[in-house]
């Protein structure tokens, strides 16, 4: 793997349904890093967030599993009612333990663990939400060495989990939803064709 | 070096160092969650770094005991997975109706919920009496709470939902003794059940399971130890015996694939071939 690569991770919450399609839609079909998301929702939920995204990305979404081996170019859903943790060898791992900042999935669990793994290669972006999950995580993040987005509060669905976050962490780049996709093409150390060239 | 660095060789000595006095063996579990539950214990006790926790593994009983439930608890329910107790059953009780007697193992029972929900099952069903369950975990805290079968009242509204989500054919309340914020499950439900203290990344085979349940144990395990404890309930079950797995894990990323069919994707449901 080219040491230049990046993986992002995402976390949101209320009003995430549309603010994921926004990003994703903007994504292009050559975009080369994995990306990983902690979308809150009902623990008995059912993967139609999975097949809504999957629809209108030019990427695979796909729902994260147990001990998956984590690839560039693909989008990766936590299951509702499972911490999804980032393991050293970039493998999933999924847990039942208690909920963390009142979630599970959790997005703190989430950037924590991976912000161990990838350090200086991860992007972390907060978008909409109504509690303050993610806000440690980010902060670890940025501790690390990685790279932090936050959505602009004045244009989020529900602006507590932006505040929160800003609240705790300096963020690299504050943005509208249209602008993080295509920040993202650009400082995600390019394309998969391109991988391992340069 | 780099912090995280030095926290992963941290790590490698204190299981090391379980291991070799207390016998319980961390060493091939998902390092990332089990790292999350080794800094829960840390903070809780005010230290800084995870080293320092080794010498009250050596010499701390009562220390070593919460470090101990830190790492086995699991959360859970009454009927967690609704679902899965509706699939159970619909595959697997009828198979069961033409034995004369048999055997379920329930792996890691933590602190029984699941077990006294499959009591429960089998009870509706007519099949308890001809059942007998062994519900495991090398938590001895755990299995004492299991054996009492008593449990804070918060959650009653959840395993009341989840019971009649998973087909209940009566009350929840029918099965249990409400008492002051707790409720305690009935005996007659725990006169076929045996708790006993079992390890799956030590311990060996036991007896021939007609059924085998594990459910969201393996997902803590790194894919070695989960090859490992597949391969044990392969030799533990009878021909053609089920397990049971968590809603999110699968054989599939195994070695032991081959030996088994696939009943219920949803599920996690397996046969042995």
């Amino acid at each position: 793997m080219n040491s230049q690569q990046k993986t992002v991770v995402i976390g949101v919450s209320a009003g995430g349904m549309e603010a994921l399609t926004v990003i994703v839609k903007s994504l292009p079909k050559d975009f080369a890093p994995a990306m990983i998301i902690v979308q809150h929702q009902k623990e008995d939920s059912d993967n139609f967030l999975v097949h809504y995204l999957n629809e209108r990305s030019k990427i695979p979404v796909v729902e994260a599993e147990d001990k998956q081996k984590i690839g560039a170019g693909r989008i990766y859903i936590a299951p509702p009612g499972y911490h999804l943790l980032v393991e050293g060898d970039e493998q999933f791992s999924l847990s039942i333990d208690a909920k963390v900042s009142f979630a599970r999935p959790s997005i703190d669990v989430l950037f924590e663990s991976a912000a161990d793994v990838y350090a200086e290669n991860l992007i972390g972006i907060i978008l909409t939400g109504a509690n303050s999950d993610g806000a440690r995580g980010l902060k670890k993040i940025k501790d690390a060495g990685g790279t932090v987005i936050v959505q602009d509060p004045e244009t989020a669905h529900t602006k507590a989990m932006p505040l929160a976050a800003l609240a705790l962490t300096k963020a690299d780049y504050i943005l509208p939803l249209e602008k993080i996709g295509p920040l993202l093409y650009n400082i995600s150390g390019g394309t998969k064709d391109s991988k391992g060239i340069t | 070096m780099k912090p995280i660095e030095i926290e992963e060789i941290e790590i490698d000595l204190i299981l090391d160092a379980m291991f070799k006095r207390h016998g319980y063996d961390f060493r091939d579990y998902a390092r990332a969650s089990l790292k999350r539950r080794l800094m829960h214990r840390v903070i809780s006790e005010n230290l800084s770094h995870i080293s320092e926790m080794f010498p009250k593994i050596m010499r701390d009983e009562a220390f070593f005991k919460r470090l101990l439930l830190d790492l086995s608890i699991t959360v859970t329910e009454m009927f967690r997975d609704a679902g899965f107790y509706q699939a159970f059953r619909e595959t697997i009780v009828p198979k069961l109706r033409v034995f004369p007697f048999f055997k379920i193992w329930h792996a890691g029972c933590a602190t029984g919920e699941e077990v006294y929900s499959m009591a429960i099952l089998l009870h509706e069903e007519g099949l308890l009496k001809k059942a007998q369950i062994y519900a495991t975990d090398f938590n001895s805290r755990a299995l004492e709470s299991a054996k009492e079968g008593l449990y804070a009242a918060d959650n009653l509204a959840l395993h009341e939902k989840n019971y009649s989500d998973a087909g209940g054919k009566t009350a929840l309340k029918d099965y249990y003794r409400a008492m002051y914020q707790s409720f305690k499950i009935h005996d007659f439900l725990k006169e076929k059940i045996t708790f006993a203290d079992h390890n799956l990344a030590t311990d060996g085979v036991f007896g021939e399971m007609h059924v085998i349940l594990c459910r969201n144990v393996m997902i803590y395990f790194n894919q070695k130890l989960q090859t490992r404890v597949l391969t044990l309930f392969l030799n533990s079950l009878d021909h053609r015996g089920y397990l049971c797995l968590g809603k999110k894990e699968s054989l599939f990323t195994t070695g032991v694939v081959d030996a088994f069919e696939r009943v219920s994707r949803e599920y996690s449901i397996y046969r042995k071939k």
